[in-house]
């Protein structure tokens, strides 16, 4: 196995991905990444429609399998072991990485079955601590405040930033190891996104959050590291700081700069 | 910048910048060579001329570190156009600082003038004339330099920055002589001692332009290291 790696990082990586080519059919989506994710550290993932970021996000819980027809190929090692190998059942993968998609996606229940129903296909809790279990989601999802009051209305209720904060609370109920976040922000207004933002900084402390976004800025924001992706292909990756300050390849400048077309 | 960005409102923003930053450099390196001119010809009339452009120059300095704030605040650049940015904030700092020495000068000039002082106590004003004309081509060479983001020309200047301190070492010594051999001439003499550092400053500030061109291009911070490190950092 090739396990040269251009962008090595210091840190102790959460996910490693090997030699990983993902395939749309008969398209060649994702060519040969290599790249370690740091554990308890945000990760953005920038790139022109169509660079393969979202389909990468895709391969982290496996769900790209939902569809015929796409494949992946290569290593993702969480903690060291093959997700892509796996004989475990899929959901317990993703138990492990949770995602949160572009649009907010409440299901058509109450705020407190939103969470709990997650929870209650993992676990068997007693219903004072599924209570707090709830809680402990909502707070640390920052919504806690503004939906104690009514947990039993509609998930689809809320305002656009509320639903998406929602489904994050949803996804670390069930105390997943990694958070992924495709495009979280796109549909919210900017104190909704600003209040996302502020979250992911504080979800690190306990997860390795990773985040697909179009919005440079809030790679530059809200990220530690940045990979720059471009036709399937991992351009640079690198601490944010270094890549939007002094980016080692033209390619990534000229994409961050605006310069790109 | 040799390749467009996809806004070319930026692109303008940018380019637009750029040019009157070498305007204000235009104008702080005439100022000098304009200072120094009143030195050698003992002229007050030029020496005022000086303090009002003076003004001037400060007022350009507010205008361009004012369209900074706006081309940040409304672009958020990013990489070497951020660099570029900074770059320029610092520039225009140093090159308002030419512009004091220059003024610093006329002062001098005015005061030597007002004095009664005459060329016939032969102040080696030749001098401080040669010294400053190095110090206006580091300063011509940084700018060009600017204006072609060139490393190399950028380099050559902080090399020949020495020419301009042994230059200025040779003048003290100079000046010693003639205190020590006509006391009449102390005061002048130190009066010229404060010029000859000014046009030394001069030189340090090309310096500082120069070190800001290499972090534009090749985003590596330079200063303070010797000229040696310098070129090995961006080989």
């Amino acid at each position: 196995m090739d396990t040269r790696i251009e962008f090595p990082v210091t840190e102790k990586p959460k996910l490693s991905i090997r030699n990983l080519n993902f395939y749309y059919n008969h398209f060649h989506a994702l060519k040969n990444i290599n790249l370690d994710i740091p554990e308890n550290k945000v990760t953005a993932f920038i790139g022109p429609s169509g660079c393969g970021k979202s389909t990468l996000l895709r391969t982290f819980n496996r769900m790209f399998e939902l569809y015929p027809d796409q494949r992946a190929e290569g290593q993702i090692m969480l903690d060291g072991e093959d997700i892509l190998a796996s004989k475990d059942d899929v959901s317990l993968i993703r138990a492990k990485v949770g995602m949160v998609f572009q649009k907010p996606t409440p299901f058509p229940m109450s705020i407190y079955d939103n969470i709990a129903f997650g929870v209650k296909l993992f676990e068997t809790l007693p219903r004072i601590e599924m209570d707090e279990r709830v809680e402990w989601a909502l707070k640390k999802a920052a919504l806690w405040n503004e939906v104690k009051d009514k947990l039993n209305q509609s998930g689809s209720g809320l305002s656009g930033g509320q639903q998406q904060r929602l489904c994050i609370a949803r996804g670390i109920a069930i105390k997943p190891e990694v958070l992924l976040l495709d495009e979280p922000c796109s549909a919210l207004d900017p104190i909704s996104t600003g209040k996302i933002e502020e979250l992911i900084h504080e979800l690190k402390t306990d997860y390795t959050v990773v985040i697909v976004t179009h919005n440079m800025q809030q790679a530059a924001r809200s990220s530690d590291y940045t990979a720059y992706m471009y036709l399937g292909d991992l351009i640079e990756f690198g601490p944010t700081s270094d890549v939007f300050m002094k980016p080692k390849k033209k390619d990534t400048e000229d994409y961050i700069t605006g310069r790109f077309g | 910048m040799s390749d467009k960005h996809l806004s070319t409102q930026f692109d303008a923003e940018l380019s637009g910048i750029s040019t009157r930053v070498l305007e204000m450099g235009g104008m702080v390196e005439s100022q000098v060579a304009r200072s120094v001119y009143a030195l050698t010809n003992f002229s007050a009339e030029i020496a005022s001329d000086v303090l009002m452009t003076e003004e001037r120059v400060n007022q350009v300095e507010v205008e361009i570190d004012r369209d900074l704030s706006t081309i940040i605040a409304r672009r958020q650049p990013t990489a070497r156009d951020l660099r570029l940015l900074i770059a320029i904030s610092k520039t225009i700092a140093n090159l308002e600082r030419v512009g004091d020495e220059a003024a610093r000068i006329a002062r001098t000039v005015q005061r030597l003038v007002n004095s009664g002082v005459s060329s016939r106590l032969r102040l080696p004003v030749k001098d401080l004339a040669y010294e400053s004309e190095l110090a206006v081509t580091q300063l011509r060479k940084a700018l060009d330099a600017f204006a072609r983001l060139d490393v190399d020309k950028a380099v050559e200047v902080l090399k020949q920055d020495d020419l301009i301190d042994q230059e200025f070492e040779g003048l003290m010594r100079k000046l010693i002589t003639f205190m020590m051999e006509d006391p009449r001439t102390i005061s002048s003499s130190i009066d010229l001692v404060f010029v000859a550092k000014a046009i030394e400053r001069v030189g340090d500030h090309a310096k500082n332009l120069a070190e800001q061109i290499i972090y534009i291009v090749k985003g590596t911070d330079v200063r303070h290291n010797s000229v040696g490190t310098v070129e090995s950092l961006v080989r």
